[in-house]
């Protein structure tokens, strides 16, 4: 069967305007080739600024932000679409070749209803009437799954949720009867539980419409779901490609070998349950319009340990850490830390009350101020919290610096100059500096590339073993809870719906949500989707 | 300006809710009228302010206690602030704005005659000024960061910047004296014929078009690159659409919200322009009027023309935001 | 930063604003004439006596536009200066505390707002007694409440960051929040604002005088002297552009120096997207 679409040694670059530097050219995607056949499903994956998505628009002949393909051929049917010039792409954009985008909240007008969105392509390339394209849109909202699908198409983006926006954006691409789909990360932005249901609405409408798609994640467990083969990309270039069983069974890079086993060791959870450090006492919740975030969370954290709470957003575990900080003081309920009761307000607050609890962001970017070096963010609790100063201080950031394994080199750099893994690392030291009892973790890994996150996670373990801390891990990633955690407490919609020590929360009988939200988690295995589906079918019809 | 407020008086939440659209109206609406009344206290209040009495000031030399109790009495001073702010205003929505204090003639006479001469200026610079800013604002986004962007960013930067009656006797030198192809001063009468008018009104009207063009093609610009580059136009050209298409059919009905609002914006602001313009070339307008009538401090002309202008601005202003919140898509469908 | 990154059309803004400063600074020294001292005819045409020609009253025309760039940048610095200080130290007291300090302020921002400033001055020089003290502080007040805005936008935009939230958690007083944390990260914007409102300022101050509201004679002044030589314009005699010129650019100096410092802020945000 001859190849639907094939790359031969696409290089792609751009211009980037580094702020007080002459431009420079940067490459973008280096000497990448790949095959894909028609109703075949090739995964792209790789961390941020692999160049995943860069390949996947150039299958449009289209450079995004100023990127230039600039050697290499992109074949389609066959015929080199880059040679195609202003004219002839546009016959292809949208109707043999279309893009589903990872924000479809961001890719819809906002100004036009969903319905007319979703058949514009097949009228502006004249592939069907009005009322046949019509008649296709309803019956890709019925294969998506979407509710009310007569009536969807009437709607304005902003009137649907954020998985139905996905499905529709999918619809839209459908809609033409393309050869070829680029979907782009199209579920990163949602939660696990509806992730789920997207992935396999895609998957079935693929199926149902022999098209076939490029798929690009960063996530190889979602990949491994709907792919036939997979590509892994690092840096612009191909590190491995192959079939989708023989990447996630037997990879040969090292490379693919850690993405694979990306957080596959869990922490053996700890025996001892007494001394108790943190107990947070029927908290309720919420802001003075009278709309409630928490309602009647109770749980406690003994000394040294861990304990992960989980949920989707909205879930209020964020809200959670806030009460603790006392950036927001509950309206009923108490909290009481190393067996005091601890002060509601942060104002109210003595400063050893602040020291001993401190909050790392998921967003290392926005937590540390860009106008500081990093000997200013780690030395002002020094100063603030200790009093010291000169050489003192500067001997404790360098000793802090150590501590997060890096130099005392990065002390005079700001920021702007740290990559994404060291800013989350310096605003551990941060916290460390204050020598806290407690440290609030609020997502800190759920913004980096995996193998990144990986290491702070180490990290942040070797830190408690050396000086007992205890950690409040906030996330909505099950696989981080297995690593980490000794206790575990679920959220969901402002309620606590399970919490225990991990062995017992992450084993059945399970609630519903936490059955759903476990069942939902794709796993490094090819078959889990349709395994997870099946199971919940099962489950509905027990019922 | 946007004006952004709790609302005063909120009508029950469920109705606001299922009619957003309505509800941020007459919001909006209640607001500026609120503003009125707050502005109105304002200018009435100022003219109290007045350090010593104005009776003195206004006869001068010749102020004996008699004279100054008459004139107080003349004109009303001896009774309390509340009341006569209440009489004044009260007359003046009747369209009342009191006798000058200078030439003892009735305000709204004079003001309507002038009001008339006013508009009918701002309304000519407006004409040539909207499509023309608008025109020049896509020329610029079409040929962005390239040589004609870059030449309409210089010289509109240059623009603002001057003065406009720097401009207008530019204009006047040129125009009027060395090639004596316009006419100054720019007198208008009753009875004068309309082409006769539009000849007198052609150097300030290009003067007000001038000072108001640059400001309303910047913030045109930027307001259509802002939606140019929303995620909605990629998509646009990733569905096969052409860039005419794509821009007619994708960015023109977001780009017109903001589009409008800049107009509007402008608009106000171009009605304070005809101020300095009106004196430039001594036009029988409402700015001259207002101005001749500071230097002498004639008080009643001043707060009469105070409070038209500054309600114009805000009528204008409530405007803009009120076109903004009915191109809403999310505000006129709601969930 | 270095100086050969700034930009060409920004040299010239630096070069022209300097050439202004050091006019106003050394106007005995430079200008050949006394400020209102009458030298020749009325409406002397330019030549090599007199460079730029003679007023309408027969002054030197060049001694009183150097004379005329004291005054004016006097005048339009104080105004910018105390309108600055008054906008910045309001607005940033209302980012910070929030609530019903913020409330009330900003509600009476909104008002002075809602009254073009041209024709709020209008009404409040016509009450007030004529003098400079009395012009600096209706032009300073006036003007902050544009900075008034800006800067609680700023200021807010920086106070809801995280690094601000997590030095609050620390434990840290308003002062620092304000100073160490806040200040630092808004210098950029509030300094192309402060430019802005200096061009503004001279602008409006222009206006004021030529519209007899301003400064009074005999003292130079550019709209002053665009006021006093008008009548020449309809004989041909170009006196009162000379001066309308002079603060044409100034305020084109000006503007092509915010532009540059406008533009360097935007890049310094650029990185952080809409995160």
């Amino acid at each position: 069967m001859p190849e639907l679409l094939s790359i031969r040694n696409l290089k792609i670059e751009a211009t980037s305007y580094p702020p007080g530097e002459p431009p420079k050219r940067v490459t973008i995607v280096d000497g990448v080739s790949l095959d894909l056949k028609k109703g075949k499903v090739l995964g792209l994956i790789g961390e941020s600024g692999a160049g995943k998505s860069t390949i996947g628009l150039s299958a449009l002949a289209y450079g995004r932000g100023g990127a230039e393909i600039t050697a290499g051929e992109v074949l389609l049917d066959g015929k080199d679409i880059l040679k195609l010039g202003r004219g002839g792409i546009r016959t292809v954009r949208g109707a043999r070749v279309c893009y589903v985008a990872q924000s479809a909240a961001a890719a819809f007008n906002p100004a036009h209803r969903l319905g007319d969105q979703v058949i514009e392509a097949c009228l502006q390339h004249g592939l069907m009437s009005k009322e046949e394209a019509r008649q296709r849109a309803l019956y890709l909202f019925r294969v998506l799954g979407l509710p009310n699908p007569e009536t969807f198409g009437d709607r304005y983006p902003h009137q649907v949720s954020g998985g139905q926006l996905q499905r529709a954006m999918t619809a839209m691409a459908l809609c033409p009867n393309p050869s070829l789909i680029v979907f782009d990360e199209p579920t990163t932005a949602l939660d696990v539980t509806t992730q789920i249901d997207v992935l396999a609405a895609i998957k079935h409408a693929i199926e149902e419409t022999h098209t076939a798609a490029l798929y690009i994640t960063h996530d190889l467990a979602v990949v491994a779901q709907i792919s036939d083969d997979i590509m892994v990309l690092r840096h612009g270039k191909t590190v491995e490609y192959g079939t989708a069983q023989q990447i996630i069974e037997e990879p040969r890079q090292d490379y693919t070998r850690a993405l694979v086993n990306v957080r596959q060791s869990g922490k053996e959870e700890a025996q001892d349950q007494s001394g108790t450090l943190l107990k947070v006492d029927n908290i309720t919740a919420g802001y003075p319009n009278g709309f409630r975030v928490l309602h009647d969370v109770s749980l406690h954290l003994p000394k040294g340990q861990t304990l992960a709470v989980v949920g989707e957003s909205g879930s209020g575990k964020s809200t959670l850490a806030r009460v603790i900080t006392g950036l927001l003081p509950p309206l009923s309920g108490s909290i009481s830390f190393d067996g005091k009761p601890l002060t509601p307000t942060l104002s109210g607050r003595s400063r050893d009350e602040l020291r001993r609890i401190q909050l790392i962001y998921q967003m290392a970017d926005t937590a540390m101020n860009p106008r500081q070096t990093v000997r200013d963010i780690i030395g002002r609790p020094l100063t603030f919290y200790y009093g010291l100063r000169g050489a003192a201080k500067t001997a404790r950031v360098k000793e802090l610096l150590e501590q997060i394994e890096m130099g005392a080199g990065f002390a005079d750099r700001y920021p702007a100059e740290l990559s994404g893994g060291q800013k989350q690392r310096v605003a551990i030291a941060r916290a460390l500096a204050a020598k806290p009892e407690l440290i609030l973790c609020d997502e800190p890994t759920s913004a980096l590339d995996p193998l990144v996150a990986e290491g702070i996670l180490k990290l942040l373990m070797r830190l408690q073993a050396e000086s007992q801390l205890s950690y409040i891990f906030i996330t909505h990633d099950i696989a981080i809870v297995r690593a980490i955690a000794d206790s575990v407490a679920v959220m969901h919609r402002g309620k606590l719906v399970r919490f225990g020590p991990k062995r017992v929360a992450l084993s059945p009988p399970f609630d519903d949500y936490t059955d759903l939200l476990l069942k939902s988690v794709p796993e490094m295995e090819i078959g889990w989707l349709e395994k997870a589906l099946a199971s919940r079918r099962m489950a509905s019809a027990g019922n | 300006m946007a004006i952004t407020s709790e609302p005063s008086g909120a009508p029950p939440r469920r109705w606001r809710e299922r009619f957003p659209l309505l509800a941020l109206i007459l919001q909006r609406l209640g607001l500026s009228a609120l503003l009125l009344l707050a502005v109105s206290v304002l200018i009435f209040a100022g003219v109290e302010a007045l350090p010593g009495d104005f009776a003195t000031t206004y006869l001068g030399q010749s102020a004996t206690p008699q004279a100054v109790a008459n004139i107080r009495s003349e004109l009303g001073l001896d009774r309390p602030v509340t009341t006569r702010y209440f009489e004044w205003l009260g007359n003046a929505l009747q369209g009342d704005f009191g006798t000058s204090w200078a030439s003892r003639n009735s305000v709204s006479e004079q003001i309507g005659n002038r009001l008339g001469n006013s508009l009918f200026l701002a309304f000519f610079a407006a004409l040539i000024s909207v499509p023309l800013a608008i025109l020049l604002g896509l020329l610029a986004v079409h040929y962005r960061n390239r040589l004609p962007d870059k030449i309409i960013n210089v010289i509109s930067l240059a623009a603002i910047s001057l003065p406009e009656f720097f401009i207008g006797y530019l204009l006047i030198l040129y125009f009027a004296v060395n090639f004596g192809i316009a006419t100054f001063p720019a007198t208008v009468f009753e009875g004068m014929g309309f082409v006769e008018r539009l000849k007198a009104i052609a150097l300030p009207t290009a003067t007000l078009v001038l000072v108001v063009l640059a400001h309303m093609m910047r913030m045109t610009r930027a307001a259509i690159l802002s939606v140019m580059s929303s995620a909605y136009m990629e998509t646009a050209e990733l569905k096969g659409l052409g860039a005419f298409r794509a821009i007619v059919k994708h960015a023109a009905p977001n780009a017109i919200a903001p589009i409008v609002n800049v107009v509007a914006l402008n608009l106000a602001y171009l009605v304070v322009g005809v101020v300095v313009v009106e004196v430039v070339f001594v036009y029988p307008g409402m700015g001259q009027y207002m101005v001749d009538a500071v230097t002498v401090r004639d008080m009643p002309v001043v707060q009469a023309c105070g409070l038209i202008f500054a309600a114009i601005y805000i009528l204008l202003n409530m405007a803009a935001d009120i076109l903004a919140i009915v191109a809403n898509p999310r505000l006129r469908h709601p969930r | 930063m270095r100086l050969r990154d700034i930009p060409i059309s920004a040299w010239i803004g630096i070069v022209g604003i300097a050439l202004a400063f050091i006019c106003a600074l050394f106007a005995p020294l430079l200008a050949p004439h006394g400020e209102s001292e009458i030298v020749a005819g009325v409406w002397e045409p330019m030549g090599d006596a007199y460079l730029l020609g003679t007023d309408n009253l027969g002054r030197d025309l060049l001694s009183r536009v150097i004379y005329g760039a004291r005054t004016t940048l006097f005048v339009a610095l104080a105004a910018t200066v105390i309108s600055f200080s008054l906008g910045i130290i309001l607005s940033f007291t209302a980012a910070v505390s929030r609530g019903l300090i913020d409330m009330g302020l900003s509600r009476f921002n909104d008002l002075m707002m809602s009254i073009p400033t041209l024709i709020f001055a209008l009404v409040v020089l016509a009450v007030l007694p004529q003098n400079l003290f009395v012009l600096i502080l209706v032009m300073a007040i006036l003007d902050s409440t544009r900075v008034y805005r800006l800067g609680r936008a700023v200021a807010l935009d920086v106070a809801v960051m995280e690094f601000v939230e997590a030095a609050r958690l620390r434990g840290e007083g308003r002062l620092w929040i304000i100073f160490r944390e806040i200040l630092p990260n808004t210098l950029s914007p509030l300094l192309a604002e402060f430019g802005l409102r200096f061009a503004f300022s001279i602008l409006f101050l222009s206006t004021l005088s030529f519209l007899g509201l301003g400064i009074q004679p005999p003292a130079a002044d550019w709209g002053g002297m665009v006021k006093d030589n008008k009548d020449g314009i309809i004989f041909g005699i170009p006196a009162a552009l000379i001066p309308g010129g002079a603060i044409a650019a100034l305020a084109i100096c000006v503007n092509l120096v915010v532009d540059w410092l406008l533009k360097r802020t935007s890049s310094l945000k650029g990185g952080r997207g809409d995160a």
